[in-house]
């Protein structure tokens, strides 16, 4: 059997936690976007996408994380895609991550006040470029601390990826116990690098929130 | 200004001596003296950041005070000793320019907590309590009512009767029509008065001069964290010694 | 494969579908009961306990909000025997569980508590109340109630977590749906059916709740 010191276990920790890191970019970008995306089909229409919006936001809300990977994993095969795990997670973490966002930043905007819409559409501006001058800017804001908020969650997010095969930090862990047979030390471990990645980051939102509260006052 | 100690023909109830308190090097009460006999009814009036708020809020201990001293019924009030301090408010009432009632309970379960918690009541004899004392400031069919439903006036004569279920020996008002619209000012003042008129030991801050005039026995002038001037309205209204007192009163007049 | 999609094969399991769904709801159940009073406990010591305290309380809470919940239950149930305390998958479960609900409710409490009106403690005080009747009888029935909505928000997300439960086979839905799915060969119904499930569990539960929490919970 090979000995592993604590340094060992470290250093193998380290390398794993990098596709955490890749695959928490990954689904904060991409939920971003598709995020965004869904949130101004709704504002520009309204009405039934409104309903799709909500739809989409309370089933991603309120269904667990898990199930959404392991839907993701057996429905891509299901369809005949023989594709990798780095698909699988990338694709459920991304929708999960849409749908927290465009919910986060929807309530951002309706914290913009009503006058606002009024006011710009009185100046004849398009729907566009009332967004993009006048309610954007505004939104964005107040959107920024609580989005990098939400970066802790999709980071913790990732370690549900080690359910269905994606080695990253969490299934390094898992690996690297089964062989050790340190599992205290090695979970310990984990638990420290999932917390000095995402510590730094709570933080910050935790600045930024404060700025911004000052700011508004 | 040691007019106080003459006044006072029967033991007091609330005796303050050198009383001198200060936020940082801001110092707010620069050594008040002052003795309340039973049933009198001092009106405490002045500039607001004259410190006669904080001076009411001394003699419950909401706030503390650096130098002096400070006697209930005889016992001096210890800051430092949380069941002192709670003996100590068992005989003084408190009510506040906002009010204060607890939103999360009925009109009568606010009037019932404290005699229930802290004088050990039964549950039927503080009710019974609560209601005739609701009765008393006109409020008997509101028994049930969350407070968020009353008005302001009918709010402040509920922490009126509040206060009252402890049974107090002297009642502190800080203020308590300021809040109110102008038209609900009335119905608080009437009850006060009658409290006034069976004997109850009032110190009150307030801005009513009217009713200073017309309820108190004495009223104390504070100017600059000191007891400026004191005496019976009739002299502090109609014969003002001191230039900041007929200023006082002529900014009030305007 | 076969892209024919039969949810009968796994819904003809629906005793061990049942099964599932009350555990998953007495985990959720124990978790509440257990983490709502480590929570006010937590949010109490954040602001008004005693030094020597609230630095440990800070550092459970910023280490496990931090934390993702699996390591968490990992932790408990793998690396907790190495120190002699050797736990079973149902209370690993629930201590997990626990420990995550009584870290996030403790900040949304303290929030709530920390927006109580100053008048509200110096009413309760003039009314010689004492500290503790003025913390458990004026301060935090109001503040709960305040903050009732996102403490339910939190225990639907538990509730949600425990998902991951079933990766140390805790018999709760998701681990039923693993075995339906092993069983029956249609691995993607079984999980659509689990999903679907929990997607109900979560809407009633919230909705109960909130309608439960004014009656129940806080008076009125």
């Amino acid at each position: 059997m090979v000995q592993f010191s604590n340094w060992d276990i470290l250093r193998n920790l380290i390398f794993a936690a990098e596709w955490t890191i890749v695959l928490s970019l990954i689904a904060f970008v991409g939920g971003g976007l598709v995020g965004g995306c869904l949130l101004v089909a709704r504002l520009w229409r309204g009405g039934w996408v409104n309903h799709v919006f909500n739809g989409y936001v309370q089933l991603f809300q309120g269904t667990p994380l898990l199930m959404q990977l392991f839907l993701s994993y057996f429905g891509l095969r299901l369809l005949g895609v023989e594709v990798s795990v780095w698909v699988s997670a990338s694709l459920a973490l991304t929708l999960y991550t849409s749908a927290f966002l465009a919910e986060i930043w929807r309530g951002c905007v309706a914290a913009i006040p009503k006058g606002q819409w009024e006011a710009s559409t009185s100046l004849a501006l398009s729907f566009g470029e009332q967004l993009r001058h006048v309610i954007l800017p505004q939104a964005l804001r107040i959107a920024i601390p609580p989005t990098v908020g939400f970066l802790v969650q999709v980071i913790k997010g990732t370690a549900l990826a080690s359910v269905i095969g994606f080695v990253e930090l969490t299934r390094a862990g898992n690996m690297i116990a089964n062989v050790t047979y340190k599992p205290f030390t090695v979970f310990a471990f984990v638990g420290l690098m999932y917390f000095v990645i995402c510590y730094p980051i709570s933080l910050y939102a935790r600045y930024l929130e404060r700025k911004t509260h000052v700011a508004r006052r | 200004m040691s007019l106080a100690a003459e006044t006072a023909p029967v033991a007091p109830i609330v005796e303050i001596a050198g009383l001198r308190k200060s936020y940082g090097t801001n110092e707010v009460l620069k050594g008040i003296d002052l003795k309340v006999a039973p049933g009198e009814v001092v009106a405490i009036i002045g500039k607001s950041g004259s410190g006669k708020s904080t001076l009411l809020r001394c003699i419950n201990g909401l706030e503390e005070f650096q130098d002096g001293s400070l006697t209930v019924d005889g016992k001096p009030l210890l800051t430092d000793s949380p069941g002192a301090m709670r003996e100590l408010r068992q005989r003084v009432g408190m009510i506040f320019q906002s009010f204060n009632l607890f939103p999360h309970l009925t009109v009568g379960r606010n009037v019932m907590l404290a005699p229930t918690l802290v004088k050990k009541r039964g549950k039927a004899e503080a009710e019974a309590q609560a209601k005739a004392l609701l009765e008393r400031v006109g409020l008997a069919d509101k028994f049930d009512a969350m407070p968020d439903q009353l008005s302001g006036g009918q709010q402040q004569r509920v922490a009126i009767a509040r206060a009252l279920a402890m049974e107090p020996a002297v009642l502190l008002c800080d203020e308590i029509t300021s809040a109110l619209d102008p038209e609900l000012v009335g119905e608080v003042l009437r009850v006060v008065e009658r409290l006034a008129t069976e004997g109850m030991t009032l110190l009150m801050v307030t801005h009513e001069m009217a009713f200073a005039r017309k309820v108190s026995s004495r009223v104390v002038f504070m100017h600059l964290g000191r007891v400026h001037e004191i005496g019976p309205p009739s002299e502090i209204f109609g014969n003002p010694q001191t230039p900041e007192l007929k200023q006082f009163l002529s900014s009030i007049h305007e | 494969m076969n892209a024919q999609l039969d949810f009968l094969a796994v819904l003809s399991d629906w005793p061990m579908l049942l099964v599932g769904v009350g555990w998953t709801l007495a985990l959720t159940a124990m978790a509440m009961a257990i983490g709502l009073v480590v929570a006010v406990a937590c949010g109490w010591v954040r602001n008004e306990g005693p030094a020597w305290l609230a630095a440990p309380v800070a550092a459970y809470v910023e280490v496990i909000r931090n934390t993702p919940f699996i390591v968490q239950l990992f932790f408990v149930f793998f690396g907790l025997p190495s120190l002699g305390i050797r736990l079973s998958p149902t209370f690993a479960s629930v201590l997990a569980m626990t420990l995550n609900l009584g870290a996030y409710g403790a900040e949304i409490v303290r929030a709530g508590l920390l927006s109580t009106p100053k008048g509200q403690i110096e009413a309760a005080q003039s009314l010689a109340l004492t500290r503790f009747q003025v913390f458990t009888r004026v301060v935090l029935p109001p503040a709960l109630k305040r903050v009732w909505p996102a403490l339910v928000s939190q225990i639907v997300i538990v509730m949600l977590g425990s998902a991951v439960c079933g990766q140390i086979a805790t018999e709760e839905l998701s681990y039923a749906a693993n075995v339906i799915a092993a069983e029956s060969f249609r691995t993607f119904e079984a999980y659509i059916v689990a999903t679907v499930i929990y997607l109900l569990l979560a809407i009633s539960l919230r909705r109960a709740l909130n309608w439960a929490g004014p009656r129940f919970i806080f008076g009125r």
